[in-house]
């Protein structure tokens, strides 16, 4: 009836859940997307997540590049980046119009990158020598969300692609990775930095005397903490950085502000597991109160099952009745096993195969295995299978009470469900899946 | 045994609830045992059911047999003011470094100080005697940072004892470093049978040897039980779907004709019995490859109620059994 294609999609959209449903495609396919970050606690598939979002933009014909900070070795070969040159490479293999770039963040390599861009030659190799420098640069607390995000605005910057998808780094907290930049930013722009600096400089004002008693007190205290040299090496990294960044924190802030504006959108990754949820719930209010763009929740390794309707207790309980021969209906049971009507008349298609005793001779199998009693056999088999049944079912239930109790207090976050898969992801096709998977909305559990 | 036992392990593998249970498990009859937080999660409280744990040691709980177990949240600003506090005695600076951002800076930019306050203060917890001369704590367990980064962390205080070449700092780093790379240590790490945490957990090792760091034992987290065995899973491939349809129809499920409720119950029920046996292989791969890091290997099951209080007893009882105490 309604001319409006978008309706008529709308209306048609399934409601199996009251969750709002995360819609994948049409976040990508908009141009006017060109950011897409995901964040999330570590072990939940944030990696494989950004990686299968990226492949799926590219083959819908977006020129994207993917991001990553610390992928899973076989997944980065695949894509080929296992080698950490620190730009993007164009990813082989995929299909369509677009092209999808793929890198690996270098943290060093990037922060001597900045030091190169902003500082002349000799200063810069002063500060790439300073050991203060060497060992912030090589990964300490807050450095990685750092560069992180200073790469995300060089990539932003050079506005070669229509889609960058970044992979969050493995955060203690949710927290670092907000919080780090602009502590980073604010340190090497601050008060502390003018402590470090500025005596001299303090000491040439009039009427500041009495606080440079202060200052030298408090240089002489922390160089009584740090030693001597450590002061020394700080003083002369925190001398060049300052006077050749023209404002860490105006950076910072630049990379904060791209974030909050319209063509950002934050997707926090989950598993349905109670400390992954409690982590992206932390992770959807602080979005929230940063003004941060969050455009909803992808919930990796759901389980479902083709056969929801039987329980886990009728399945426990179907089970001890194969394998209890105390059982009082066992002889019946296995009577209607052998000669049941309703078996033998049935027009079963002859997937039967040579062990089958529907012919009426069940004595051995030619399997090699003539002393056992292959219905025996098929029982415990069957009891095997409505164990792990049972087993599925616990596990569906519990990963659906934590998913509620989450939705319960986050109602207004759009979900999207990505089944569960036996092994790992290592390559393009894998990818691909996933990507299917999560556009394909939440798990059919029927 | 040691007595300084470090926790680590990829994220999503258990580590905290794997380093609780262990506190339990070490808090035999008369013993005490110190659980410390480093990074800040308050993970030790939400298991132990109880408010969020302030940056001092209190007892969480009742070991099975009556041992004890303190729980501490270590704070990196608060470690810092109690260190300058008593080595020091710098109260008043303290406030006004912290005013001027240098506290901040200290405890999460300046390279590797966090890191140096936190491991500092889990060996003071080791190291700390009560008047008669006996230790405190029997046992101090970490939850510490992940595999990524457990080398750094623990090696930390030799990086800062080369930046700061004379100084406290230098000798504090200095003491640390002499109990975490002495066998009064042992570094633990926690995995699942999966891909990426075992390649973590064999590339964790290799690093964790390379700095002479003592390396403990390989905790498998979260093993699924065994459910259908060799036979079962050779059976699952060519087992007639009308047999199974008869047993479970048997079973008391319904009809086993084409249709009825046991025989639509095949196609699903085998299905999820060929994505265990799929599952099965890949970890019995990387068995295999735990198997050749050549360390004691210990597996816990996964908890089939999920993780509460409870669970974590049943997992204490389970590391007892299997000799981690």
């Amino acid at each position: 009836m309604s001319p409006d294609p978008a309706e008529a999609q709308d209306a048609a959209r399934p409601h199996l859940s009251p969750a709002r449903v995360l819609d994948v495609d049409p976040l990508l396919d908009d141009p006017d997307t060109r950011i897409v970050v995901c964040c999330g606690s570590g072990g939940v598939g944030k990696t494989t997540t950004a990686a299968a979002l990226g492949l799926r933009a590219a083959e819908r014909g977006r020129k994207v590049v993917v991001l990553t900070i610390d992928p899973a070795r076989r997944l980065a070969q695949s894509m080929g980046i296992d080698s950490l040159d620190n730009v993007p490479r164009r990813v082989k293999g995929t299909e369509g119009d677009g092209e999808l770039h793929a890198m690996m963040l270098d943290m060093k390599r990037t922060f001597d990158e900045v030091v190169e861009a902003h500082a002349d030659r000799e200063r810069a190799t002063a500060i790439l020598s300073n050991p203060f420098y060497q060992s912030l640069s090589a990964g300490f607390a807050g450095t990685q969300e750092y560069m992180a995000m200073e790469k995300l605005g060089q990539l932003r910057a050079r506005d070669e692609w229509d889609l960058i998808v970044v992979d969050t780094p493995p955060s203690r907290s949710a927290l670092d990775f907000l919080d780090a930049p602009k502590r980073l930013g604010s340190f090497l722009d601050g008060r502390l930095i003018r402590l470090l600096t500025a005596p001299a400089k303090l000491g040439g004002r009039a009427g500041m005397a009495f606080l440079n008693v202060g200052m030298s007190m408090m240089t002489g205290t922390l160089g009584k903490l740090l030693g001597g040299q450590l002061l020394k090496d700080v003083q002369t990294f925190v001398a060049a950085m300052d006077t050749t960044f023209g404002g860490f924190r105006t950076r910072a802030d630049a990379t904060y502000k791209l974030l909050q504006a319209p063509g950002t959108a934050f997707l926090v990754v989950a598993a349905p597991e109670r400390d992954a949820l409690r982590e992206a719930a932390y992770f959807v209010e602080r979005l929230d109160a940063e003004d941060m763009p969050l455009m909803g929740l992808v919930l990796n390794r759901v389980h479902g099952s083709g056969a929801g309707r039987l329980s886990a207790e009728r399945a426990l309980d179907a089970a001890e009745n194969l394998q209890d021969p105390r059982i009082v209906d066992q002889g019946d049971g296995k009577a209607g096993l052998r000669n049941s009507p309703e078996t033998q008349g049935s027009s079963e298609s002859p997937t039967a195969s040579p062990t089958a005793p529907d012919d009426g001779s069940p004595a051995g199998t030619d399997d090699g295995s003539p002393a056992a009693d292959p219905e025996r056999t098929v029982e415990q088999l069957t009891a095997g299978l409505l164990r792990l049944h049972a087993e599925r079912m616990q596990l569906l239930s519990r990963e659906q009470r934590t998913r509620d109790r989450f939705l319960a207090r986050h109602p207004e976050v759009a979900v999207v469900e990505v089944p569960a898969l036996p092994g790992d992801v290592h390559d393009l096709t894998g990818l691909r899946d996933i990507g299917d998977r999560l556009a394909a909305g939440r798990t059919e559990l029927s | 045994m040691s007595r300084l036992q470090v926790v680590s392990g990829k994220g999503g593998t258990g580590k905290t609830t794997v380093a609780a249970a262990l506190a339990l498990a070490l808090a035999t009859e008369g013993k005490r045992t110190l659980l410390v937080e480093v990074e800040g999660r308050q993970g030790i409280a939400q298991l132990f059911e109880t408010d969020a744990l302030p940056y001092e040691e209190r007892k969480i709980a009742v070991a099975p047999g009556g041992g004890e177990v303190y729980a501490l949240a270590i704070d990196p600003e608060l470690a810092l003011l109690d260190y300058l506090q008593m080595f020091y005695k710098l109260g008043g600076a303290g406030r006004a470094l912290k005013k001027l951002g240098a506290i901040d800076f200290a405890t999460t930019i300046a390279p590797g100080l966090r890191d140096v306050l936190l491991t500092g203060k889990a060996c003071e917890a080791v190291r700390r005697k009560d008047k008669a001369g006996r230790f405190i704590y029997d046992y101090v367990v970490m939850d510490a940072p992940p595999t990524g980064r457990i080398t750094r962390f623990l090696n930390v205080n030799d990086e800062v004892a080369g930046l700061a070449k004379i100084g406290p700092i230098h000798n504090q780093a200095q003491a640390v470093m002499r109990v975490l790379k002495s066998p009064e240590t042992a570094v633990h790490l926690v995995t699942l049978l999966e891909e990426m945490p075992v390649q973590e957990t064999a590339d964790g090792i290799a690093e964790l040897r390379a700095a002479r760091l003592p390396v403990g034992r390989v905790i498998v987290n979260m093993v699924r039980p065994r459910v259908l065995d060799a036979a079962d899973l050779e059976l699952v491939r060519t087992v007639p779907r009308t047999s199974v349809a008869r047993a479970l129809s048997a079973a008391g499920l319904g009809g086993a004709r084409r249709g009825g409720h046991a025989e639509r119950l095949v196609d699903p029920l085998l299905g999820q019995a060929a994505e265990y046996a799929e599952r099965y292989a890949l970890e019995q791969e990387q068995r295999a490859v735990l198997g050749e890091l050549e360390l004691p290997l210990h597996e816990l099951p996964l908890l089939a109620e999920g993780m509460d209080l409870a669970g974590l007893y049943e997992l204490a009882t389970e590391l007892r059994k299997q000799g981690l105490s």
